[in-house]
């Protein structure tokens, strides 16, 4: 008994090590979101490389998880999903690897480096990033009667639009639509929001509509308020209405309005072993090159954010649309358009989020 | 008799040892094999339950951070009078250009970033923004670097700055529970935070008030169903049982769902409603994403918890105490109120406790139908857990609700006996 016990316990070691290397976990919000890169990334990967890749949706409390393995001493996740902003705050806690784009990251198929191909849109040196997405409103094309919203500002106006709103339950965006509402220029909102007076603005104004708001958290909430005729328009990521107007024929348009991009993308845990970042990386490289991020487009209305990758986006695998209009980034779509303030945010979004959390509960 | 009084010296066991130490051995051998029959179970509780609760605890005073990361220049400043309203001197800079060259080279000067911005609004940037640029100076040769910093970021010209960090310089820190009521830690002592930003001690309140209606409201609701349970014949009790339980079975993300499908103003209660023309079409009723909608929630979610206790109780009241107090003249209500109430009053107590400790932390419910009033003091946690990862404070409100429960159950112990509780 107890010589087979050795035996055993020596094969799994000597295994183990090799099954390890075969296999990779890799964190995503899951969903439709994670389908889609189960088709674009994953399958031709596992295909090139004959490497398993184990989902784990997890995305929505990587950045606490990441601490408690990384105090613990054991990362169990390879590489992760996480918006942009979550990735500035897992670098500055030393949470996540950084990354040279240029030596890491595939250049365009032109030759142009990464960094170009990227852009502005390396907002991290942590941050690898894979899809613009934007943060919109939707609104039910049959309540709002004859004249459909065109503008933001309609969204606080509720004698034109009468009915419950959906808003998200935290300042970020909620404050910067009010400000742009109560006559701020598109470029002092930043400043404006930076005083206690700007704040205390942004959130009289928000009050007058503070009765119609029906306040969401997760990105799901907005779909089923509008499908279920509970709100006449609510915020919420422009993928999610692609779902419901395209997929579900609800009677659902999309006011494109000052969205607000924001990012998605990777970053590889730190404290990896150097086998298993080679591994992560070179999953990475292959990700996040320029077909890659536009195959991704075939599967959800994200932008990919390559600049190289753009051209290259087709129609929708099973609707058969054309994808190119229902990109947040379409000339069409982004006439008037934010870019999320990562460096403002990491600074005031503790202070603001208190302040927005007294306000709501008084 | 009179012998064994009159003999001297302490008594003897058989083997001549003094009876007393004996007996001692003979216990201590007792519970020594006692302690080794539970000692799994007690090394298990110690290294899964008790240690991470104790660790978790230990965060909210915990602050090493700064000395750690900046360790001369603390020492510089405990030289700098923040009072004085001048800037500290070329010493401290040079100490601060030292350190940051070090903490830049082990990548930790933005995790001190993130901590102090949890106390001063822009802490973040500037270590970040900062720590690009410093980490081409040389602090031997560069210097002076008072200049130099402030010619970085105006910031370190600014008196508010140092303060902060001297203000959050010490290891054990009493920071993160003045914040969790509402206060913070300033260079002059503890003040209160601007009337604006004032939300936590309020979010207790509620959750305690809220708390204390759900287990109201369960007791009023409970009570006669398990009173129905423990005294109808078994086969009915056992179908009645079932319905209980059923509940209790299904996915609480799930319950919590369908009440929102219930109460929401498009939902099931408020069509019928209108279809039946109790309701005008445009006056439909808001039951849900408020205090209501959490309380219903969470009562029906509980509920079995209140249930299946006084159930148990109940069931060991034997009937023939009513008879007997009505033949002897009690009515059906005072037969009930002085015979049959009291006994039942463990159970209610089981199932109030039960009910009550678990609705105080409850998290999901609340999120999901509380809207903005009906929101409890463990959703500020979870974000301070997941969003903020100011675990620190996360670990204070945390403390103070298990101290507030603790504190809670010792009231109940000294009104009406944790003796008085029993689970059947």
């Amino acid at each position: 008994m107890k010589t087979k016990l050795t035996a055993l316990a020596v094969t799994t070691a000597l295994v183990a090590p090799a099954a390890m290397a075969q296999e990779m976990t890799i964190v995503s919000w899951g969903g439709a979101y994670s389908k889609s890169q189960l088709k674009a990334y994953h399958e031709p990967y596992s295909a090139k490389s004959g490497v398993t890749i184990i989902n784990d949706d997890s995305s929505a409390e990587a950045v606490a998880k990441l601490r408690a393995m990384n105090e613990a001493g054991n990362v169990t996740w390879d590489v992760v999903d996480v918006v942009a902003a979550d990735a500035i705050r897992l670098c500055d806690e030393g949470l996540a690897m950084e990354i040279d784009a240029d030596t890491q990251l595939a250049a365009a198929p032109d030759g142009t480096s990464a960094s170009e191909d990227f852009g502005d849109l390396l907002v991290s040196d942590c941050f690898i990033p894979q899809i613009v997405y934007s943060t919109t409103f939707g609104y039910r094309t049959d309540l709002v009667g004859d004249t459909a919203p065109t503008t933001i500002c309609d969204v606080f106006d509720t004698d034109a639009y009468p009915g419950k709103r959906a808003l998200e339950k935290r300042p970020i965006n909620n404050m910067e639509w009010a400000l742009l509402c109560d006559g701020v220029a598109k470029s002092d909102v930043y400043d404006v929001l930076a005083t206690p007076e700007g704040q205390d603005k942004a959130l009289a104004k928000l009050g007058t509509i503070k009765d119609d708001v029906i306040w969401w958290s997760a990105g799901a909430d907005t779909p089923q308020l509008l499908a279920d005729g509970e709100v006449v328009m609510g915020s919420t990521y422009n993928g999610r209405l692609f779902a419901v107007i395209e997929e579900q024929k609800q009677p659902v348009a999309m006011l494109w309005d000052a969205q607000v991009f924001d990012l998605d993308g990777w970053i590889i845990p730190a404290g990896l072993s150097d086998e298993r970042k080679a591994q992560a990386l070179d999953y990475i490289m292959f990700a996040t090159d320029t077909q890659r991020l536009a195959d991704q487009a075939k599967y959800i209305s994200y932008g990919p954010a390559r600049a190289s990758s753009a051209p290259l986006v087709g129609k929708h695998a099973e609707l058969g649309i054309d994808m190119a209009p229902h990109m947040p980034t379409d000339p069409n779509n982004a006439q008037n358009t934010f870019l999320y303030n990562y460096e403002f945010w990491a600074d005031y979004r503790d202070d603001i989020d208190a302040k927005f959390q007294a306000w709501l509960a008084k | 008799m009179t012998d064994a009084t009159s003999q001297s010296g302490p008594v003897l066991a058989a083997d001549g040892t003094p009876l007393k130490k004996s007996l001692a051995r003979a216990l201590r051998l007792q519970k020594t094999r006692a302690l080794m029959l539970i000692a799994p179970l007690l090394v298990f509780v110690l290294i899964s339950f008790v240690f991470p609760i104790a660790s978790m605890l230990f965060r909210s005073v915990e602050n090493s951070i700064v000395m750690e990361t900046l360790p001369l220049t603390v020492e510089e400043l405990q030289n700098w009078d923040a009072d004085s309203g001048q800037l500290p001197e070329e010493a401290l800079y040079a100490a601060f250009i030292a350190d940051m060259v070090v903490a830049i080279d082990a990548k930790k000067h933005t995790r001190l970033g993130t901590r102090l911005n949890y106390e001063e609004t822009g802490m973040s940037s500037l270590f970040r923004k900062s720590g690009r640029k410093i980490k081409k100076l040389d602090p031997a040769t560069d210097g002076p670097f008072k200049d130099k910093l402030i010619d970085i970021d105006k910031k370190w010209g600014d008196v508010t700055t140092w303060a902060v960090i001297k203000t959050h310089s010490v290891k054990i820190t009493n920071g993160y529970f003045l914040n969790a009521i509402d206060m913070q830690r300033t260079p002059d002592g503890a003040q209160a935070q601007p009337e604006d930003k004032r939300i936590l001690i309020k979010l207790f309140q509620r959750t305690l008030f809220m708390s204390l209606m759900i287990t109201a409201s369960c007791i009023m609701l409970g009570y006669p169903v398990a009173w129905l349970l423990a005294n109808l014949p078994a086969r009915t009790a056992n179908i009645l049982m079932i319905l209980v339980l059923l509940p209790f079975w299904t996915s609480l993300l799930v319950r919590t769902s369908a009440w929102k499908v219930m109460l929401q103003q498009q939902g099931v209660i408020n069509e019928v409603l209108v279809w039946i023309g109790l309701v005008a079409d445009d006056a439909r009723l808001v039951m849900i994403n408020n205090q209501f909608g959490t309380i219903v929630a969470m009562t029906h979610i509980l509920l079995p918890f209140m249930i299946l206790p006084m159930y148990s109780v109940m069931q060991t009241i034997q009937p023939t105490y009513l008879r007997a107090a009505k033949s002897m003249g009690a009515t059906n209500w005072t037969a009930f109120w002085r015979v049959y109430f009291p006994l039942s009053v463990p159970g209610i107590g089981a199932g109030s406790i039960l009910v009550f400790i678990l609705a105080i932390g409850y998290y999901i419910t609340p999120e999901i139908v509380g809207g903005t009033k009906g929101v409890f003091i463990s959703n500020r946690i979870a974000y301070h857990i997941s969003s903020s990862l100011n675990w620190g404070l996360a670990a204070a409100l945390g403390t103070i609700l298990l101290g507030v429960v603790l504190l809670l159950y010792w009231c109940y112990d000294k009104i009406v006996g944790i003796d008085n509780v029993k689970l059947g």
